[in-house]
C-alpha cells in the first residue's frame, strides 16, 4: 500500500480516502478554483470597488454633496416610489399566479408558465417600445386615456411604474411556483377537511408555508425593481426631476461629466446589492431547505 | 352515525379506479379497506372525505345525501398517510386548528381550545410534546398528532389513510393495539386503509378485501380467511395452495387421477382447486388422494414447512406439517385437503369442509374478542 503510494504519487489520494470519487485532482482543482476566484475579481468586485473609490475620491463632503442636487433627490423618491408600488403588485399577483399554477390543474397550465418567464426572455427594451406602441398619446388605448382624463401614461410616472412592474413580475412567481408544486396539496387538503375555508386554509397554511421563499423573492424583485434601466429609459423620456429614475440619473450625470455625483448615487444601488447579497445568503443559510431549492424533510 | 355506499364509482379521464363499490356501515364500526396498492383505497375514502367527487353513485351519512355538501360540512376526520401536520405549527396548535377555525359563534374559547387539545394529547400519549414542532417528532409521534387532530373536531367519521404505513414493524404493532383501544374509548365509526392483511384482520370489526376498483368480499376477519369467496382472495389473504384441475360430474381430477375429492355441485371443465397449506391431513398409501415428492422442508417457528412437486414435477405446492415429522428430501408424501374450494372458471365457488374436526387456525385470528 504505501510502495503503491510512492510509486504512484498521483493515486495517493485514492488511498488516503480523503477525495470523493467526484472531485477533481488536486492541482486540478486548485487552478480552477483560482480562476474562478480571478475572474470573480475581475468582472465583480472590481467594478464595485472602483464605483465606491470613485465616489469617494475628492472626500466624503463632495460624495454627501450630490445628495442635496434636486435632481438627485427627486430620483430617489421616484426610485422609491416605484418600487414601493410594484413590489406589492408582483406580491399579490406572484402570489396568486403562483398559487394557481402550483395548486390547480387546468388546461393551458403549461402555456402560463411559460408565459410568466416571457419577461426573462424579451429584452426590456422590447418590452419598453410594446407599451409606446399601446400607450402612448398617437396608440388608441394611451390616445383615450389622455384625451379624455388627461393621463400621460408614456413619458411619466405610471409607465416607468409599468414597465417596471413587466420587468420584473417573475420574480415572486418564479421562487413560489417549484416549491409550491413541491409541498403538493396534502396540507391544504388538511385543512379543509378540519373545516378551514379556503381563505383560512391559504392564510393559515398555504401562505406561512412559503413565507421564506416569498421573502427572497420580494427581495430579488425589489432589488431589480430599483435597478432596472433599459425599460424604463424607453418609457421615461428623461424629464429631469420629474421622470428620471436612479440608474437614469446616474447615467445623466455621468454624460455631464459629474463624475463623482454619478458614482455617488451608483454607490447608492451598489449598496443595495450588498445589502441584498447579504440577506439572501442569510436566507439561504438560514432557510435554504424552505426555499425552491428543497423542502424539509417531513 | 351510519354510512352508506350506494353504487359508488370514480373515473380518472377514462379510467375506472373505483367500480359500483356499495356498503353499509354501522355506527361504530371499525373497517378496514384491504387490498394492494392500486386497488383504489385511498380512493374510497377522499370520496367519503369529499375530497374528490364521484362519478356516479350515491354516499349517505345518515339518511342525508353527502354529495350536497361540503368538505368542511362533511365534519370528516381524515388522517393522511403522509399526517399533512402543519409544519410552521406547534403539536398543540396543530391539534387545535380545527377549533380555531371555526365561525365566531361556533368556536370554543382559546382556554377551552388548549384544554381540549391537551386532553386529546394525553389521550394519544404525547402529554409534554405540545410545543414541539413536526419536525422535532419521530414518525410514529406524528402519526398520533395526526390523529388527535383528526379527533379533535369530533369528527362523524374518522378515515384513516394507511396510518402506519411508514413506520417499522415494532411501532406499527404496538399504535395498531392502541388504535383499537382509541376506537373502543372515543366510539366514532371509523374505516382504515391498509394493504397489511395481518393489520386489517387483527383490528377490524369487518374487513373490505379490494382489487381492482371492486369490493372482492365484505366479512368478519373469520369470514374472509376461512371462506373466501374468490381466487383473488384466496391468494390474497394468508397462505394458500391452488392446482388447477377438472371437474368431472362432481368428481375432481388432477391431470388422469381423481384426488379423492367430489363437489357435485361444481359444472363440469376445467377448474382452481385452493386450500391453506395447514388445512391438510397426511394419508396412508395413495387412493384417492393428492401425492408428491418433497422438494425442500423449512422450520418456521414451530411447524415445518415442506414444498411438493405434484403431478411430475409441474406444480409445486406448500404444506405444513408437525415440527417431528421426517419429511426427508425425494420421499413421497400423500395428503388430502380438509378444507378447499374449487372456483370453475363461469361460476360462483361453493364451500367445502370435510368431516374432520378442524384444528386451530393461524396465528392471525387469534384476534378472537379484542
Ligand atoms: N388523481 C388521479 N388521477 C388519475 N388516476 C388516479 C388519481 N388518483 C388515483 N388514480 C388511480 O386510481 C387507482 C387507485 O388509486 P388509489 O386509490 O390511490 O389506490 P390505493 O390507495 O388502493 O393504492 C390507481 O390506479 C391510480 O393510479
Ligand atoms: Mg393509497
Amino acid at each position: 500500500m504505501s510502495d503503491t503510494a510512492s510509486t504512484l504519487p498521483e493515486l495517493a489520494t485514492y488511498h488516503t480516502g480523503y477525495r470523493s470519487p467526484v472531485t477533481e485532482r488536486p492541482h486540478t482543482r486548485t487552478i480552477l478554483i483560482g480562476l474562478t476566484v480571478l475572474l470573480l475579481c475581475l468582472f465583480l468586485v472590481l467594478p464595485l470597488l472602483s464605483v465606491f473609490v470613485e465616489a469617494f475620491q475628492q472626500g466624503v463632503g463632495k460624495f454627501l454633496e450630490t445628495f442635496s442636487i434636486p435632481d438627485a433627490r427627486s430620483a430617489i423618491w421616484l426610485t422609491l416610489l416605484v418600487a414601493a408600488i410594484a413590489v406589492p403588485f408582483n406580491l399579490v399577483f406572484g402570489i396568486a399566479a403562483a398559487w394557481a399554477i402550483a395548486k390547480h390543474r387546468f388546461p393551458g397550465r403549461a402555456f402560463l408558465i411559460s408565459l410568466i418567464d416571457l419577461p426573462f426572455s424579451v429584452s426590456p427594451v422590447v418590452a419598453g417600445l410594446v407599451y409606446i406602441l399601446l400607450l402612448g398619446t398617437n396608440a388608441p388605448i394611451g390616445g383615450f386615456l389622455y384625451e379624455n382624463f388627461n393621463i400621460r401614461i408614456i413619458f411619466a410616472v405610471p409607465g416607468i411604474v409599468l414597465a417596471t412592474i413587466f420587468v420584473t413580475f417573475p420574480f415572486i412567481a418564479r421562487e413560489l411556483i417549484p416549491l409550491m408544486q413541491d409541498q403538493g396539496t396534502g396540507d391544504e387538503e388538511a385543512a379543509i377537511s378540519l373545516g378551514a375555508t379556503g381563505w383560512q386554509t391559504f392564510w393559515y397554511v398555504t401562505l406561512p408555508n412559503v413565507k421564506w421563499a416569498l421573502l427572497y423573492g420580494v427581495l430579488l424583485c425589489n432589488a431589480r425593481a430599483m435597478g432596472e434601466f433599459g425599460a424604463v429609459a424607453v418609457l421615461s423620456g428623461k424629464l429631469r426631476g420629474e421622470t428620471v429614475t436612479m440608474p437614469l440619473q446616474v447615467e445623466l450625470f455621468y454624460n455631464e461629466y459629474a463624475s463623482v455625483a454619478a458614482f455617488s448615487l451608483a454607490s447608492l444601488l451598489a449598496g443595495l446589492a450588498l445589502v441584498t447579497l447579504i440577506i439572501k445568503s442569510w436566507l439561504e443559510w438560514r432557510f435554504g431547505d424552505q426555499l425552491a431549492t428543497g423542502t424539509r424533510p417531513h | 352515525m351510519e354510512l352508506a355506499l350506494k353504487n359508488v364509482t370514480k373515473s380518472f379521464d377514462g379510467f375506472t379506479a373505483l367500480n359500483g363499490i356499495s356498503l353499509d356501515i354501522r355506527p361504530g364500526e371499525l373497517i378496514a379497506l384491504l387490498g394492494p396498492s392500486g386497488s383504489g383505497k385511498t380512493t374510497l375514502l377522499r370520496l367519503i372525505a369529499g375530497l374528490d367527487f364521484l362519478s356516479s353513485g350515491q354516499i349517505l351519512f345518515g339518511d342525508e345525501d353527502a354529495s350536497a355538501k361540503s368538505v368542511q360540512e362533511r365534519n370528516v376526520g381524515f388522517v393522511f398517510q403522509h399526517y399533512a401536520l402543519f409544519r410552521h405549527m406547534t403539536v398543540l396548535e396543530n391539534i387545535g386548528f380545527g377549533l380555531k377555525i371555526r365561525p365566531a359563534r361556533t368556536r370554543p374559547p382559546k382556554s377551552e381550545i388548549r384544554r381540549r387539545a391537551l386532553e386529546l394529547l394525553e389521550l394519544v400519549q404525547l402529554s409534554g410534546l405540545e410545543n414541539r414542532y413536526p419536525s422535532q417528532l419521530s414518525g410514529g409521534q406524528r402519526q398520533r398528532v395526526a390523529l388527535a387532530r383528526a379527533l379533535c373536531i369530533e369528527p362523524r367519521v374518522l378515515l384513516l389513510d394507511e396510518p402506519f404505513g411508514a413506520l417499522d414493524a415494532q411501532v406499527r404493532r404496538e399504535l395498531r393495539r392502541w388504535l383499537r383501544e382509541i376506537h373502543d374509548a372515543t366510539g366514532h365509526t371509523s374505516i382504515f386503509v391498509t394493504h397489511d392483511q395481518e393489520e386489517a384482520l387483527e383490528l377490524a370489526d369487518r374487513v373490505v378485501v379490494m382489487s381492482q376498483g371492486r369490493i372482492e368480499q365484505v366479512g368478519t376477519a373469520d369470514e374472509v380467511y376461512d371462506t373466501p369467496n374468490s381466487p383473488f382472495v384466496y391468494s390474497f389473504i394468508g397462505d394458500s395452495n391452488s392446482l388447477p384441475v377438472r371437474v368431472d360430474n362432481g368428481q375432481i381430477w388432477l391431470q388422469d387421477r381423481t384426488i379423492g375429492l367430489t363437489d357435485p355441485t361444481a359444472p363440469n371443465g376445467p377448474a382452481t382447486l385452493f386450500f391453506r397449506p395447514h388445512d391438510i391431513e397426511l394419508v396412508e398409501g395413495c387412493g384417492g388422494c393428492l401425492a408428491g415428492t418433497v422438494v425442500t422442508s423449512r422450520r418456521v417457528a414451530g411447524t415445518k414447512h415442506v414444498e411438493l412437486e405434484i403431478g411430475g414435477a409441474q406444480h409445486r405446492i406448500e404444506v405444513e406439517l408437525p415440527i417431528e415429522h421426517p419429511a426427508a428430501t425425494k420421499s413421497r408424501l400423500a395428503f388430502r385437503p380438509k378444507r378447499w374450494k374449487v372456483f370453475s372458471a363461469q361460476e360462483q365457488p361453493v364451500y367445502h369442509t370435510s368431516p374432520a374436526p378442524v384444528p386451530a387456525q393461524s396465528v392471525l385470528l387469534q384476534r378472537a374478542a379484542v
